[in-house]
């Protein structure tokens, strides 16, 4: 047990070194991209969410639904890979775990900041999420789990932090458990609307949390990279398993999602409701197709398969690039999966209406996704900065 | 007999058949279409709980299993409308619809069919379905959409709507919109505040019809048109994505 003040907390933790001219101006960039991308979203609330956003009737989600649920995926996966490094042991990334639980709260923090700005109204959220719960509602659920992770988290950090190793470890496992369900039920919003055929089915869930597991282990190692990038050093050569490590598993699940990409497209071409089939050749041939071949399949699964094979896990360079990639790819998938869910008319074939709707993210919208950047980024340099030392340390227990 | 012998035989013809004979087989034809139009409408109508009846007076719904002492509902008979859209504009005109931004509780979609070699243009109105199993309250996070437990119409209650715009995505009918005005999501509720309340029968579409394609009553209640309509043996009855499994309330027909 400590007894610390704050002052000598933090004079453990940080990381002067870091306090460099670069660095001062590039957190403070990215601290400006926070303020004007989500100033964006705060023109919603002045002049309408109607008007700001591109959202429709027929198409009410768009791009920041999607960006929330790639940032949400990212913090579920990196709170479960440092959870298992922390309970088990075993995993060489026990070494990176204290930064991948930082991380992990930054990510949630990008994902709430999102869809802060896109939800109508906010606060009646906050009351009536409480006076009025639904226990049938996956948003309620995801919502109040996404909750209850980030306070387990905090507190878990704090923990780190003053050396309550116990505290840490305890909400390190409530969090994640936490952080898991809300997953889950962040892939239940779409998979239990049987009016959706693109989303319906037991897989996406699964889907959900491999995509998770995926996010998590390029972040893992993008983080860990940019980390010693920033401070001009080479990696220890424990921090440099720890990144192996985390490559491993990416290669492993790069290939799990890549098997559970092709049967879930298959299953649209076999059978069932032509919506899902029309909403599936979207991302085939039509509309969503370039995003699909291009962004999803080339840049965030083949060619980081083959960097991955390149770098041989030992060039942590390529392997960083390889995360980066898959960000990309999976910042773009689930684009597709939300739009693609909503793109096909429900009444095809009345009022001569085309197979496609046309969503094009407002200015505004990009705005709110660049302000999610600058939060996570914005995070990530003061967490390396305030906390570098607690980074870089072995483990906490 | 065999069939071979059978083959051998002179066909009878029909002209000497019985008047007998012809009602017993017409008799039979009328139960199975009975005994299959009764299974599809409790299928239609009912919630899970509400068992098949196979009994020739096709008395459904079963009193007593039904959760709301009321139970509205709408028949469309589809093939009488001419698009004339009084029953859009009366529903907005009653119900404040705001302009612009897709708001609309009710509408009239159309389409090109051929029927006989020639086109023909086919018009379907359409509103909220009233679901038995509404996707909308299952999934909204505050219950700001629920089933009246008196008439078991789907309302909003407005002010706990965080506009997260699930129930519109849940929705299989398109049914509901970001009313912009009240910052929350609106859709038809069957006139419930503006008319029902009112002591007045038929929702304000159904009051605006004039080729009377709307046909609104309360299901439980054996005197009522509605009831009539749907209990006609004959009649060919028909919801929207019945695949979704949502158990709408609004049916449509040809008559």
């Amino acid at each position: 047990m400590t007894n610390k003040s704050i002052s000598a907390i933090f004079a453990e933790t940080a990381e002067p070194r870091l306090a460099t001219p670069g660095m001062n101006r590039a957190t403070i960039f990215f601290l400006i991209v926070t303020v004007v991308g989500l100033s964006c979203g705060v023109l919603a609330f002045i002049f309408g969410h109607h008007i700001i956003y591109n959202n429709t009737r027929e198409m009410p989600w768009g791009m920041l639904i999607s960006t929330y649920a790639f940032w949400a995926i990212t913090s579920t996966g990196l709170c479960i890979y440092a959870a298992m490094s922390h309970v088990f042991g075993g995993t060489r990334m026990g070494i990176i775990s204290n930064r991948m639980v930082w991380m992990s709260i930054i990510c949630i923090m990008g994902a709430f900041a999102t869809i802060g700005v896109e939800i109508a109204s906010p606060h009646r959220m906050l009351i009536y999420n409480i006076l009025s719960p639904n226990p049938t509602s996956n948003i309620w659920w995801m919502g109040t789990l996404y909750g209850l992770a980030v306070g387990c988290m905090i507190i878990e950090f704090a923990g780190i932090v003053t050396g309550l190793a116990r505290v840490a470890l305890i909400l390190g496992v409530f969090g994640a458990i936490a952080e898991v369900l809300a997953n889950s039920c962040l892939g239940g919003v779409f998979a239990t609307l049987p009016a959706r055929p693109y989303w319906y089915g037991a897989q996406l869930p699964i889907y959900f949390l491999t995509a998770a597991f995926l996010s998590g282990a390029a972040a893992t190692i993008l983080f860990n990279v940019l980390a010693y990038k920033i401070r001009g050093e080479k990696m220890s050569h424990a921090v440099h398993l720890g990144v192996k490590s985390a490559g491993k598993a990416m290669t492993l699940v790069l290939i799990l999602y890549t098997v559970a990409t092709f049967w879930r497209l298959v299953s649209f071409y076999v059978g069932g409701p032509e919506l899902g089939r029309t909403a599936a050749d979207a991302l085939i041939s039509g509309p969503l197709s370039i995003n699909f071949w291009v962004v999803e399949v080339c840049i965030g699964l083949l060619i980081p398969m083959m960097l991955i094979i390149l770098s041989r896990l030992e060039n942590v360079g390529m392997m960083a690039f390889a995360g980066f990639l898959v960000l990309v790819g999976q910042f773009v998938a689930r684009y597709d999966l939300v739009v693609a869910g909503q793109i096909v008319p429900q009444n095809l074939g009345w009022d001569g209406l085309p197979s496609y709707f046309s969503y094009v993210p407002s200015i505004f919208e990009f705005g709110v996704i660049a302000g999610g950047i600058g939060v996570v980024a914005f995070g990530f340099l003061m967490g390396e900065r305030i906390f570098g030392k607690t980074f870089t340390q072995k483990e906490h227990h | 007999m065999d069939i071979k012998d059978l083959e051998k035989e002179e066909n009878e013809g029909i002209e000497n058949l019985p008047l007998e004979e012809r009602r017993k087989f017409l008799k039979m034809g009328l139960a199975v279409t009975g005994v299959f139009l009764g299974g599809s409408v409790l299928s239609l109508t009912s919630l899970s709980h509400a068992s098949s009846q196979i009994n020739p007076d096709l008395d459904i719904p079963v009193e007593g299993q039904y959760p709301y002492p009321k139970h509205y509902s709408m028949v469309m008979r589809q093939n009488r409308c001419i698009d004339c859209e009084k029953c859009v504009e009366a529903c907005k005109q009653t119900n404040h619809v705001p302009d612009g931004h897709g708001a609309y509780r009710t509408a009239i979609q159309e389409r090109l069919t051929t029927e006989n070699g020639s086109e023909k243009r086919e018009f379907r109105p359409v509103l909220c379905n009233h679901c038995n199993r509404p996707p909308c309250v299952r999934v909204c996070p505050t219950k700001a959409t629920y089933k009246d437990p008196e008439t078991g119409i789907v309302v909003m209650d407005y002010k706990k709507c965080i506009g997260c715009k699930t129930c519109m995505a849940a929705c299989p009918y398109n049914a509901r919109y970001f009313n912009h005005e009240k910052y929350a999501i609106d859709k038809c509720n069957f006139c419930i505040d503006t008319r029902l309340a009112e002591g007045e029968k038929e929702t304000a579409c159904a009051a605006a019809c004039p080729a009377r394609v709307r046909i609104f009553g309360d299901l439980k209640d054996k005197s009522t048109e509605i009831y009539r309509l749907l209990h006609t043996p004959e009649t060919k009855i028909w919801v929207l994505r019945p695949d979704t499994g949502a158990l709408p309330n609004v049916f449509y027909m040809n008559a």
